[in-house]
């Protein structure tokens, strides 16, 4: 086998891997905090991935300008549905909180199928067919960038949780629910804050992804269970683990494409997601419960 | 009149009320009632949609031409083998007399088992797995190549395209869908291939890759890595778009792309999408006579209802669903009668030698099976497709090897 065919692979696989670390940090962070599993991942990147081509179409805004109005449309849209719709579940059995995000993922593909029909759409931007040559090795323009900027994005999230008051609040509220409402937190706000900040996130994925996948409304749910695979893999609630399980299931997905067969590349993910399940069940960096 | 007479005519009145329950003497004055399955969402959404304008051009124009009524009843498959058997028994269930569709074939196979079972007449537009004909079924008609033939017609004409431009690619790499389709494309490539000496290329390596797939970078890495003279491709449209996009992206020019009989890149979607990048692919496909007077009636009727499209992007999707249907009004017209055996053994007499597609009259064989429809070399030039062979039906002349994309 080549070795820059193998190079080439690998690096697709590692910059497709972080923009899929970036969509599952999103579920991962809303996880980590509010508790509640975000059956409704995918669809909101599909949303997002709409949202872009809209914008492209109608301004020609570049999807990396087109990150700005989106994701802050998304944390004012993230904030208003926990704080309108789910909070209320907060305290009711998981079942009725799985039964609301479902209901809420199928009422937004519906409304894609409505609003845009079946037909896949996309961006066309100048770089989006061009490549960095290294050698013998290509890098896609369009891939690294969008790998570059959820790097950006994912370090960002990181130090806000790390080093703001308010970021530092959130932590405090998934660390200890009781401990923050008796400090005079108002734990309901900042989990409305933190799923806004878990959608602006999935909206920046879904502005990076549209560069390298067309959308359909159809694509939602598919993208739903594959971040459900990385933040299991990685260890759900935790960011770094997201990003590590995106890379690992992008590059594994690549290699298996390339020494098994291309049909069997989702096959060799969840075959990752069994073993992790059966040796690692909190993930590879999370913490036991 | 007199008391023979009286009593005679009464017979006959009694007779005619006794059998009309029966459909034996009404007849014209009912319609059929068409169930129309297609895709018209999902992965192959926009070919469903293609199709569908075929079926909506059907009612008007076979009232002129059989003076029969037909009403269409369409359901979407939603590119969804078990969506497409659920939706085939709801049709029925409705009073479908009936069905027709569904552009592919899984989701044919699934619904000529519901006809079956059910004893309803199913005229398979478009789907090329030949073991839905091979089953023994009564009541499932195929006016369509299978992939044997397909796959006959479409290597035959490689050889052609090779002659006709003085070329000899030593090399090819396959790369095909893994759906049913593809799988049997292969199947028949893989046994039809080492048979044909004339065409001087080998196959280097063979790639299966998911029709659904959202990203095939390290399909067409493996690919380009195999340094084959051409890309043999059997493909559908959404994937067949990002391939060769892919193919840019990865700087990969091959002697060509050429399709052995599948759909895709022929599509106005794909000459939409790519824009310029769609040029110069060459598919050897079915496909219909531009001279033939009922292309003609088809694609005025066809330019009234679309203003905006033309009827030479939809043309092997538009041409089969019609003539699907137009099988349907043939035997309504002799059969007389809807009741499904009456009308599955017109059908099996069907003899239209007045047709849109290129080929012979469409005869079913007796396992409901149209033999000699014939395949034409495509190639996209200035943005759409053109016949390119047979000589005597070109349009233009083939071009391969293509140029690189960035000259074209």
């Amino acid at each position: 086998m080549p070795i820059d065919l193998v190079a080439n692979v690998v690096i697709a696989g590692v910059l497709t891997g972080l923009v899929y670390g970036l969509m599952a940090l999103g579920l991962s962070v809303i996880f980590g905090v509010v508790r509640v599993v975000n059956f409704a991942h995918g669809e909101m990147m599909t949303i997002a991935m709409y949202a872009t081509v809209a914008l492209f179409a109608a301004f020609r805004l570049d999807p990396f300008v087109a990150v700005v109005p989106v994701a802050a449309a998304f944390f004012v849209f993230g904030y208003a549905l926990q704080a309108g719709i789910i909070n209320p579940f907060i305290t009711r059995p998981e079942h009725a909180q799985f039964m609301l995000v479902l209901a809420i993922a199928i009422i937004m593909v519906n409304g894609l199928l409505m609003a845009f029909g079946p037909d896949a759409r996309n961006v066309q931007v100048d770089y989006q067919l061009e490549s960095f040559a290294l050698g013998p090795v290509l890098v896609d323009k369009a891939r690294l960038y969008a790998a570059g900027t959820a790097l950006a994005v994912s370090a960002a999230l990181f130090a806000f949780f790390k080093f703001a008051r308010i970021g530092k609040a959130i932590r405090a509220c998934a660390d200890n629910y009781l401990g923050a409402r008796v400090v005079g937190l108002d734990v309901k706000r900042y989990y409305a804050f933190t799923f806004g900040l878990g959608s602006a996130c999935v909206a920046v994925a879904g502005c990076m992804m549209i560069l390298l996948v067309d959308v359909s409304p159809a694509l939602g749910p598919a993208y739903t269970l594959l971040a459900f695979v990385i933040v299991i893999v990685g260890g759900l609630g935790s960011m770094g683990g997201a990003l590590l399980g995106g890379v690992l299931i992008g590059v594994s997905e690549a290699l298996a494409g390339l020494f098994i067969t291309p049909s069997a590349k989702s096959m060799f993910s969840f075959g990752l997601l069994i073993l992790v399940l059966l040796f690692r069940p909190q993930g590879l960096l999370g913490r036991k419960p | 009149m007199k008391r023979r007479e009286f009593t005679r005519a009464l017979a006959a009145t009694t007779a005619a009320t006794a059998l009309a329950p029966f459909g034996i003497v009404r007849a014209q004055s009912q319609k059929l009632k068409v169930g129309v399955l297609l895709p018209r969402s999902g992965v192959q959404g926009l070919i469903g949609q293609s199709c569908q304008k075929g079926a909506d051009l059907a009612p008007a124009l076979l009232k002129e031409m059989y003076g029969v009524d037909i009403e269409l009843m369409n359901a979407d498959t939603e590119t969804n083998v078990d969506t497409a058997r659920t939706r085939a028994e709801r049709l029925i269930q409705e009073g479908a007399h009936v069905l027709t569709g569904p552009f592919d074939s899984g989701a044919a196979g699934a619904i000529a088992q519901v006809c079956e079972q059910r004893g309803v007449p199913f005229v398979i537009n478009i789907a090329a797995a030949p073991q839905i004909t091979e089953q023994g079924y009564k009541f499932t008609f195929r006016n369509f190549p299978t992939a044997i033939d397909l796959t006959r017609n479409g290597l035959a004409l490689i050889g052609d395209l090779f002659r006709a431009t003085n070329t000899a690619p030593r090399s090819a790499v396959f790369m095909h869908v893994n759906d049913t389709f593809g799988q049997s494309m292969a199947k028949g490539i893989g046994a039809l291939l080492p048979r044909l000496d004339f065409l001087p290329f080998r196959v280097v390596e063979t790639i299966a890759y998911d029709p659904a797939a959202r990203d095939l970078t390290v399909e067409v890495s493996k690919a380009k890595a195999t340094g084959a003279d051409f890309l043999m491709l059997v493909c559908r449209l959404n994937d067949a778009i990002i391939l060769r996009r892919e193919m840019v992206k990865q700087r990969w020019n091959p002697m060509g792309i050429i399709g052995p009989g599948n759909p895709g890149m022929y599509e106005n979607q794909f000459y939409r999408t790519l824009g310029k990048l769609s040029e110069y692919c060459i598919s050897n496909v079915p496909w219909y006579n531009p001279k033939a007077e009922l292309t003609r009636r088809i694609e005025k009727a066809f330019d009234k209802r679309n203003p905006k499209d033309k009827l030479m992007f939809h043309a092997l999707n538009v041409g089969y669903t019609f003539e699907a249907l137009m099988i349907a009004a043939d035997a309504f017209k002799r059969a007389r009668a809807t009741d499904a055996k009456t009308l599955s053994e017109a059908i099996r007499q069907t003899d239209i030698r007045n047709r849109m597609m290129l080929g012979g009259p469409i005869k079913f064989n007796a396992k409901g099976q149209v033999e000699g429809n014939a395949s034409a070399c495509i190639q996209n030039l200035n943005m759409r497709p053109q016949v390119v062979l047979p000589a005597a039906a070109a349009e233009a002349k083939p071009v391969f090897p293509v140029p690189d994309y960035r000259k074209a």
